[in-house]
């Protein structure tokens, strides 16, 4: 048979969850880690990322955006997929999926972009014109007030949605790595590690694409690059990115060790089938290399110019290995029989639902959405519509 | 009270919650299909819908109600474990409607595929091999499908 | 054509009774059976198996199953002295057509018929998102296909590769135990076209079925006990290799 060596199932040999199931929790990793990057500012108060705060969420909004859009491609019936939210199957960790998006959505990341842009809002409402007064002005639910005694309890409230937004955004996508793990058939998959690893790569590729973002849309607008703001994400990117690396190793020096009945065919895997995307892609070039870099501006002191070089290719570099641990886990997942005595192999179509286009067109998406709303709510503090800082402490209590 | 007041846009994002809930409730009050939950955590009238799918294959009682000459033939041979169909083919049709012609059998295939001499069927079985069992001749020249055992020459 | 009258008498009620279910196919017409009373399971045995794919082939015929899936497929093992861990398994188009021919060696080989083990502890059911697969009272795992949505859980939920995506109709489908046949008196398809009676159903609630006394007389395993997956389709003479 054509791409089998060895004997698989007969039910086995064709892939059935594609690049599609690839992208989905690249995606949502994007969207969990730009919002802990975020909650670094607001909960942890570490003000040297205070320019990427808000840039964070607009991303982390993008990306959710175009979220389900893979899945829905994917499912052989996309027409049936309320279902989910009108008979969800109380034993199934996909059946969260509806419930978790809907409240990360709206009661995490809308409401917090909602609070802390409703001033901006609010005056643009007033000083547009046309159709875009007429869109700012439904953002504002009909509500004109941005007295300082608003934007306090706007800020306050603001705080608790963060607080509440980081385990939303560790269930947003550790529930994805529960899936895989959660699955006593699959042993590539099956391991209570696996929804810790996606959370801390998670935040790897999320903070590092915020850090991308952030450096790309300052040059585009011709500033300076805040330097201790690059550093400081960058050495959070450093620590976490040891916590996934040490998290990745725990996995596979444990399964060395025990060497299980589906070791020898998993470890076969690696070194032949998986051996470009698994050695050379995530490990080499997208796991040791960034952390190398990201050490080495750690470790030493180097000009700024050269720093920025090193964490742009540290930051790329972490995208193309996050994807491909991914890539890596449903894939990999899905090449090796059940049996233990065989291998098939990932034909991806182009054009089709499920092919490459699909995954190309759904990766520039959230760009083109992010775009948008740059436009629409602009980020840079030095174009806020007479934006004024809220400090509870110092709003007098009007009698 | 002012409070309400610096606080009201809040309720006015609450009350988006609140509607989008009731009208979910509404929406699947009317689209949860009515046997949903009966057995279990699916809709039960599955369970019917495919017990009604269509048989093809109408089981050896159902032929031996009419072919019971052939029963008698089969029930003291090798053969009387191996049902009609099992050579003939799914004849639900044929039972139903009898004017329905049952297709002819290729003995040649047919006889070869379970008789055809491996070493990997169970060593009991008879089995044969086919270039140098018959010279060529077909497999009921001496063998009739429905009593397989050998009959004397001169007594056919 | 001559009808023995008494043997026309005799088979005529029983197969009579059955063919009107058969022939009326709507569910109100099987009003004799009751799902509570039924257990269903079936026993293969492989000291029996010949390797000749009838089942496949019936299995297909009755049930529609397209080109290049399967509900039930036939393995071949050859497992060479004492490597048990690593046996040559061969399936070629599920066993459809038979298996090619092969002469005496060191090693043995033997068949091994698989389906859906219409698990009593189901992973597949567990992981179904909406309901759209379940197990019915009388033991049968099924698949709603009006319902489901096509998302693949449950195939890859299944340690034993059992389930597929229908190519066309874009949902989850697997063997039924031949739900519309046993539900009306009749055996499953597979069973009805064995030739030598590997294949066998069981009624673990039926005090008089066979199975009963079977389990109690012979060395019976499932497959991946391991998997705690409550597997109803037992095995005779289960080799260890079989994967």
């Amino acid at each position: 048979m054509n791409g089998v060596q060895g004997f698989m199932y007969p039910n086995e040999v064709g892939l059935i969850w594609s690049v599609l199931i690839v992208l989905y929790p690249y995606i949502t990793g994007l969207v969990a880690g730009a919002f802990i990057l975020a909650s670094l500012v607001r909960v942890f108060n570490v003000k040297a990322v205070a320019p990427t705060y808000r840039l964070a969420l607009l991303t982390a909004l993008s990306f959710l955006i175009v979220a389900p859009l893979p899945l829905q491609l994917h499912l052989g019936h996309p027409e049936r997929s309320p279902e989910m939210y009108f008979t969800p199957h109380s034993t199934s960790a996909m059946a969260m999926f509806g419930f978790v998006y809907l409240w990360y959505l709206m009661a995490v990341l809308v409401f917090e972009i909602w609070l802390d842009y409703r001033q901006d809002i609010v005056l643009f409402s007033r000083s547009t014109t046309g159709l875009k007064r007429l869109l700012y002005k439904v953002m504002t639910l009909g509500s004109d007030n941005i007295s300082p005694r608003s934007l306090a309890i706007d800020h306050k409230v603001g705080w608790i949605v963060t607080i509440i937004g980081i385990p939303s955004a560790f269930i947003l996508h550790g529930y994805v790595g529960f899936i895989f793990g959660s699955i006593k058939a699959n042993p590539w998959w099956n391991s209570p590690l696996m929804p810790v690893v996606f959370i801390f790569s998670a935040m790897v590729s999320g903070i590092a694409a915020v850090m991308l973002l952030y450096m790309a849309t300052t040059k585009y607008r011709k500033l300076p690059i805040d330097m201790a703001c690059v550093d400081t994400i960058a050495m959070y990117l450093f620590y976490i990115f040891i916590i996934d690396f040490s998290l990745e190793m725990l996995d596979l020096i444990h399964r060395i060790y025990e060497a299980d009945e589906s070791f020898r065919s998993l470890d076969f895997m690696v070194h032949t089938k998986l051996y470009f995307s698994h050695l050379v892609l995530q490990l080499l070039v997208g796991t040791l290399t960034p952390i190398i870099l990201l050490g080495i501006t750690q470790v030493t002191k180097l000009p700024a110019i050269i720093r920025q070089r090193m964490y742009i290719v540290a930051g790329c570099l972490v995208q193309i290995g996050i994807f491909c641990m991914r890539w890596n886990v449903v894939i990999g997942g899905q090449l090796f029989s059940k049996s233990f005595l065989g291998y098939t192999t990932y034909k991806m179509a182009l054009a089709t639902r499920e092919g490459l286009l699909a995954a190309v067109i759904l990766s520039i998406l959230p760009f083109v959405i992010l775009f948008v709303l740059l436009k629409l709510l602009p980020p840079w503090p030095d174009k806020q519509p007479g934006h004024i800082e809220a400090d509870s402490k110092q709003i007098a209590i009007e009698a | 009270m002012n409070l309400f007041k610096d606080a009201g846009h809040l309720l006015r994002f609450a009350f988006l919650f609140v509607v989008a809930f009731a009208v979910f409730l509404v929406v699947r009050h009317f689209v949860v299909p009515k046997s949903f939950g009966q057995y279990g955590h699916y809709r039960g009238a599955a369970i019917a819908e495919i017990a009604a799918r269509p048989v093809h294959f109408a089981g050896h009682e159902t032929c031996e109600t009419c072919h019971a000459d052939v029963l008698d033939m089969k029930k003291t041979g090798k053969h009387a474990n191996v049902n009609c169909e099992a050579c003939h083919g799914p004849l639900a049709n044929h039972a139903n409607d009898p004017s329905i012609t049952p297709p002819k059998l290729d003995t040649a295939t047919l006889c070869i595929r379970c008789h055809a001499a491996s070493a990997a069927k169970p060593k009991g079985f008879p089995q044969v091999d086919a270039d140098q069992h018959s010279g060529g001749l077909a497999c009921e020249t001496c063998h009739k499908p429905h009593n397989p055992a050998l009959v004397a020459e001169g007594a056919k | 054509m001559n009808l023995n009258r008494r043997h026309f008498l005799v088979m005529l009620p029983a197969a009579a009774i059955a063919w009107k279910y058969v022939l009326a196919g709507t569910p109100e017409a099987s009003p004799n059976y009751t799902e509570a009373e039924h257990w269903w399971s079936m026993l293969i045995d492989i000291p029996k198996c010949i390797g000749c794919g009838n089942c496949v082939r019936a299995c297909a015929a009755e049930n529609d199953v397209p080109e290049g899936h399967f509900r039930t497929w036939v393995e071949r093992y050859h497992v060479t002295d004492a490597d048990m861990v690593n046996p040559e398994v061969i399936s070629p188009d599920g066993g459809k057509e038979g298996f090619p021919s092969v002469g005496e060696d060191a090693g043995k080989y033997f068949f091994v018929p698989k389906m859906c083990n219409h698990c009593a502890d189901s992973p597949c059911t567990q992981v179904c998102p909406v309901g759209a697969t379940f197990i019915t009272p009388d033991g049968v795992v099924l698949v709603d296909q009006t319902y489901c949505l096509g998302c693949a859980y449950c195939v890859q939920a299944c340690p034993y590769g059992c389930r597929y995506i229908h190519p066309e109709k874009k949902v989850a489908d697997k063997c039924t135990l031949c739900y519309h046949r046993i539900s009306k008196g009749l055996t499953t398809a597979c069973v009805e076209n064995c030739p030598t009676g590997a294949r066998q159903l069981c009624d673990l609630k039926n005090p008089n079925d066979p199975i009963h006394a079977f389990l109690k007389t012979h060395h019976v395993q499932v497959l991946k006990p391991q998997m705690a997956t409550g597997a109803k389709v037992f095995y005779n003479e289960l080799d260890g290799s079989v994967r």
